[in-house]
Formats: C-alpha cells, sequence, structure tokens
C-alpha cells in the first residue's frame, strides 16, 4: 500500500483510530446539535459548519491513507455516520430547540419571535394551568398499563405454553388487527361505545347498567366520553405492546424446567409463581415501558372517546402549540413529559437492562 | 378431586385467552362489517343496510383517495432512507466491537423511549427556529425517518444477531473483494432481516399521526384526512380503505410466513442432501 505517511506514523494512526473515530463522530453530531438547536449566531456559524465539514472530510481522508488497520477500525464508525448524525439533528437537537423555547417568551400573543430569558414562568404557568391533564395522563396511562398486562399476559401464556405448531399462526392473529390504522381503530370503539351503540344496548340488557354505574364505569348511563371509555381506548391500543415482550420472554422458558418442578411434585401454581413468573418478568417491565409511554403521551383516545374533563396533557400541548401558537407554555409541558418519562425509564433500565427493548 | 380442579382451571384460563383474542377483534369487525353498510347521513356509525356500493367505489371520496396517495408516497421515500441508515447502523453493531458501542446502543433506543407527542414537537419548534415555515411533505419525511432509523437498526440488529460474520472471512479468503464479499455473502443473509425491518418501518410511517401532526402544515396524510374528518364525516370509504390494508398487510404477513418457511425447508433439505 502506497500512502503518504510514514510507517511508524500509520501505524500510530491505526492504533488510535478508534478514538479518532469516535471523536469525530461526536464531534460532527454536536456540530449538528449547535446549528439546529440555534446555540451559535451571527458569524459563529460558519465556524461550525466549517468544523462539521472538515471533521467528516478528515474522517474520510483517514480512511484512505490510515492503511488497513485504520480502516479496520474505523469502519464501523463510518457505518454509524450517517444515521447517527441524522438522529443528532432531528432528534437531539430538537429536543435542545424545545428545552430553549420552553424558557423563552415572546413579545405579544401573535409575534413567533421568542427571545430566550431563561422564563421559568412557562413551567409554572404548565403546572397551574394544566396540573389535571399531568394527572389524567400518569393516572389513565398506570391504569391501561395494568389493564394490558391482566389481558395481555393470560393471552400470551396460553399462546406460547398451549399453542403447539399453531403458535405462530395465533401470534399472527394478535398482530392483525393492528394492521389497521390507529385512528379507524379508534374511531370505531367510539362507534361500539356510542348511546347507541351495541355496548350500551348489550349492557341493558344484561342488566349490569347500574352495576357498572357504581364502579364509575358509566356515567349516566354512557358509555363514551367517561373516563373509562378512554382508558379503555388506550388499553386496546397499547396491548400490542405489552404482549409481544411478554409473549418473547415466556417462549424462551425452556418447557422442561416446568416439567421437573411437576415431577418432583410441585403444584402447577407453585411451578408458576416459582420458575415461570420470574423468567418472564423482563418481559413484563419491558412491555410496561413500551406501552405506558406513549400512553401518557397519547391525546387521540381522550379526544374522540374522552369528554372536555377527561383531556391528557397530550390533548393540552397539542392545542397550546398548534391552536393557541403558544409555544412557550406547550414547550415546557413537553419537556416535563419528557423528563419525568426519561428519569421513570432511567430507573428501570437501571433494574432491567436495556436488551429488553429491543 | 385435584385433578378435576386443575382441569378446570386449564380450561377457564383457556377461555380467558379466548375472549382477550375476541377483544382485540371486536372494533376490526366492526370496520368490516360498516364497510358495506349505507349509511344515511353523513356518519356511518349507525347500521342501516347492507351495499356493496362502496366496495364498488372506494376511490370516490377524492380528498380521502389523494391523502392516501400522499401517506404512500411518504412512506415509500422515509422507508427506504431510514432502512439504508438504520441497517448500516445494525451492520456495525452486531459485526464490530467498537469503542463505544455500549452508547451508541443506548442512544437508538432514547426515540423509542421518547412519547410521540414530545418527537413531534420537539422537531417542529426545530423547524421554527429555523425560519422554516415549509411544513409539507419533506418536514413530514424527515420527521417520519428519525423514528424509523432506531426502529429498523434494532430489528435488523436483532434478525441478524447469530449471523456468522466469518463466512465473510471465508470469502476473502478464496479471493473475492471486500465489495464482492458484501454482495455476494453477507448482503444476501442479511437481506430477509433488512426487508423485515423495511416492512414495519413502512407500516408505522403510514399509520403515524401524532408526530405528522406537528410536521404536516397543510398537506394532508391518510391519519389527518380521518382525525379531520371525523368530526364532520365519516364515509364508508373510510372502512373500506382500511379493510383493503388491512387484507393486504394480511396477504404480505402470509407470503412472508410461508416463504420464510419454505426457504427454512429447503436450506435444511440441501443440508441433507450434503
Amino acid at each position: 500500500m502506497n500512502t503518504a505517511l510514514s510507517v511508524p506514523t500509520r501505524q500510530r494512526v491505526g492504533r488510535n483510530a478508534d478514538r479518532v473515530g469516535l471523536g469525530a463522530l461526536v464531534i460532527a453530531s454536536t456540530c449538528l446539535v449547535a446549528l439546529g438547536a440555534g446555540w451559535v449566531s451571527g458569524p459563529f456559524r460558519p465556524v461550525v459548519v466549517l468544523v462539521f465539514v472538515a471533521v467528516v472530510v478528515g474522517l474520510l481522508v483517514l480512511v484512505a491513507i490510515g492503511g488497513p488497520q485504520a480502516r479496520r477500525l474505523l469502519a464501523p464508525y463510518g457505518l454509524l455516520q450517517p444515521g447517527i448524525l441524522w438522529l443528532a439533528l432531528f432528534f437531539l437537537a430538537p429536543v435542545w430547540s424545545l428545552l430553549r423555547i420552553s424558557l423563552s417568551t415572546k413579545p405579544s400573543r401573535f409575534s413567533v419571535d421568542y427571545t430566550f430569558s431563561w422564563a421559568f414562568e412557562n413551567y409554572t404557568t404548565a403546572f397551574r394551568d394544566f396540573g389535571k391533564q399531568f394527572e389524567h395522563a400518569f393516572v389513565y396511562a398506570a391504569v391501561a398499563t395494568v389493564l394490558t398486562v391482566l389481558i395481555g399476559y393470560p393471552l400470551a401464556y396460553v399462546i406460547a405454553f398451549r399453542g403447539g405448531k399453531y403458535k405462530n399462526v395465533l401470534l399472527g392473529l394478535v398482530v392483525i388487527p393492528f394492521f389497521t390504522s390507529y385512528l379507524i381503530r379508534t374511531i370505531a370503539w367510539s362507534t361500539i361505545l356510542a348511546d347507541r351503540g351495541p355496548a350500551v344496548a348489550i349492557l341493558r340488557n344484561v342488566g349490569l347498567v347500574r352495576l357498572l354505574e357504581a364502579l364509575n364505569i358509566m356515567n349516566n348511563g354512557r358509555l363514551l366520553n367517561t373516563p373509562a371509555a378512554v382508558i379503555g381506548g388506550l388499553t386496546y391500543n397499547f396491548l400490542p405492546f405489552m404482549l409481544l415482550p411478554i409473549y418473547v420472554s415466556l417462549e424462551k422458558i425452556d418447557t422442561n424446567l416446568v416439567n421437573a418442578a411437576n415431577d418432583l411434585y410441585s403444584s402447577s401454581v407453585r411451578a408458576f409463581r416459582k420458575i415461570v413468573l420470574p423468567l418472564s418478568v423482563p418481559g413484563v417491565f419491558a412491555g410496561t415501558l413500551l406501552t405506558f409511554i406513549p400512553a401518557a403521551g397519547d391525546f387521540v383516545n381522550a379526544q374522540l372517546l374522552g369528554n372536555p374533563n377527561t383531556t391528557m396533557i397530550g390533548n393540552s400541548i397539542q392545542d397550546q402549540f398548534l391552536k393557541q401558537n403558544n409555544y412557550p407554555v406547550a414547550s415546557a409541558m413537553a419537556t416535563v413529559l419528557m423528563v419525568s418519562i426519561a428519569s421513570l425509564v432511567l430507573i428501570y433500565t437501571r433494574l432491567f437492562g436495556t436488551e429488553e427493548l429491543a | 378431586m385435584m385433578r378435576t380442579r386443575s382441569k378446570i382451571a386449564r380450561w377457564a384460563l383457556n377461555i380467558y385467552a379466548g375472549v382477550g383474542m375476541f377483544y382485540l377483534f371486536v372494533p376490526i369487525l366492526f370496520i368490516i362489517a360498516f364497510s358495506f353498510n349505507k349509511p344515511r347521513g353523513n356518519f356511518n356509525i349507525v347500521w342501516q343496510s347492507f351495499t356493496f356500493d362502496n366496495w364498488l367505489s372506494p376511490f370516490s371520496e377524492k380528498s380521502l383517495t389523494a391523502a392516501l396517495w400522499v401517506s404512500l408516497r411518504v412512506g415509500f421515500v422515509s422507508t427506504i432512507v431510514s432502512t439504508v441508515l438504520g441497517s448500516l447502523i445494525a451492520i456495525a453493531l452486531s459485526r464490530h466491537k467498537f469503542r463505544g458501542s455500549g452508547s451508541i446502543n443506548l442512544f437508538l433506543v432514547l426515540p423509542l423511549t421518547t412519547p410521540e407527542i414530545v418527537l413531534g414537537s420537539s422537531l417542529a419548534t426545530l423547524f421554527l427556529g429555523q425560519g422554516f415555515v415549509n411544513f409539507g411533505f419533506v418536514t413530514i419525511v424527515i420527521a417520519h425517518i428519525m423514528f424509523q432509523v432506531s426502529i429498523v437498526a434494532l430489528t435488523v440488529r436483532a434478525r441478524i444477531r447469530g449471523f456468522d460474520w466469518t463466512l465473510e472471512q471465508a470469502a476473502q479468503d478464496l479471493g473475492a473483494s471486500s465489495f464482492r464479499t458484501f454482495w455476494k455473502v453477507t448482503f444476501p443473509l442479511i437481506l430477509p432481516g433488512i426487508l423485515a425491518a423495511g416492512l414495519l418501518a413502512f407500516a408505522l410511517s403510514m399509520d403515524d399521526f401524532i408526530i405528522t401532526f406537528f410536521n404536516a402544515g397543510s398537506t394532508v396524510t391518510f391519519p389527518l384526512q380521518i382525525y379531520g374528518a371525523a368530526r364532520v364525516r365519516i364515509p364508508p370509504q373510510i372502512n373500506v380503505l382500511a379493510s383493503m390494508i388491512l387484507f393486504v398487510s394480511v396477504a404480505i404477513l402470509l407470503i412472508g410466513t410461508v416463504s420464510g418457511a419454505r426457504r427454512q425447508a429447503s436450506m435444511s433439505g440441501s443440508r441433507h442432501t450434503k
């Protein structure tokens, strides 16, 4: 290989190529975040652009002249670069820009310019005016998550342990309903639960209305536009996110363990509690995250199945952002939602690891 | 005594699971049934009478069809880009051991653990901050690629976890160039995983509502059209198109399963003949 570098230099470059590659990735991402989120302004912008281009081009040059060892060490960073830079610009930078706007004020109601001014009053406004919506979001999402476990776990269990050769067919059946559009599914539920719809008629004929009224599930003979309907919608729509991880963790369990327990005169309940349940915990926790997170941020179910008193934080963010154009307060609410969910995720992953999420 | 009780418990669980399965299909049966309804008025929510008319004119709702077309275009473009970007990440993660791979793994999970409403609104603040007033097709595609990349990367990585990378070395020892090795050995073997991830990404793009809602401007995708129309009118064509999408996805799922099973059978068959 004929290169411009002397042999010792090339070896030194080669040995440290992975450090260089990682550094380049980090610097390039930081440049994009700085540009996107508006950290830099005026004359500094071209400087940052220049640094970004220099880093990316420098990496290519290094691959070209660095020799086989450097090339091997740099290869993963080259593969990562396009995707990671995309995420840096369109995921990380937006998060920073959200934080920035959440601390900004705008001169007048209809202005689109903001000035960053450490305006923490956006957060006090968010909590003062939308505390109820935060509460709804977390309570509804939590109840829906519990319900998805109660419905999803037995179903996953039966498919995994009693499905036999129809296992994959049954699993396919579970997924099929979710191939229809999310909105259409939710609209279908609003038709089913409507005052003159089939659900209310059936309940009336069976005589369960009074019981459901007592349980606060029905309200004045109505099923639609109640908190229960919103929770029901969330439960239905996010059920596969609970069921599939549970199924994956149950499927991995060696049935010989259960057989051995039965051979040793353990009752099947005890065998379940001592063997199957602990081994399926990772699936339940992954499912909890995957269900709770989208449910807490959802506004479609509350919009289509709820009433003005059951709005969740998602409804408020969407309303403040897109209808009132009150970006600072909307951003403050989104930031609070993001931070509270991120801390939850952090606690969970500390306890159970990230592997199961994928 | 003990035996009958456990038998009853066994059946109770099966029935519970069966009811759960039925619950999953309740709204789907509704959607399909109401695609054959002849509604009176603007809302297709009360059963009137049976008709095939809606299925004979599935594209008669011009705005709905136009929105479906926009969604297909968005899905197509975003899926191609995100599948390439995500697969490259997945290959890097599963083939190479490198400094920082743990942080990259964590970074990839982050968009999935962020609520969609935060992803959507924050991306919109980025565009607003750039004076990027032209919300529309391009911003929707950018947004979709953003959430698809992580999903593709993680799906492909999971699918190629057991891949035997020494095959590449074998090919190179036999004199293949690294480019040829990739196209003739690696790529065909990891292609099923990439295709599966691409289909998933496409399905998610077609169905995305919340992120799109914040970044669409005046462009209307299929879900946005349904949401916007839901307050004014619900034509039965919504049900027809939804049923069509459902049937097409089920067909793709079936083809994928059958061809996967056949490929596996033929692979194990060829192993036997050797």
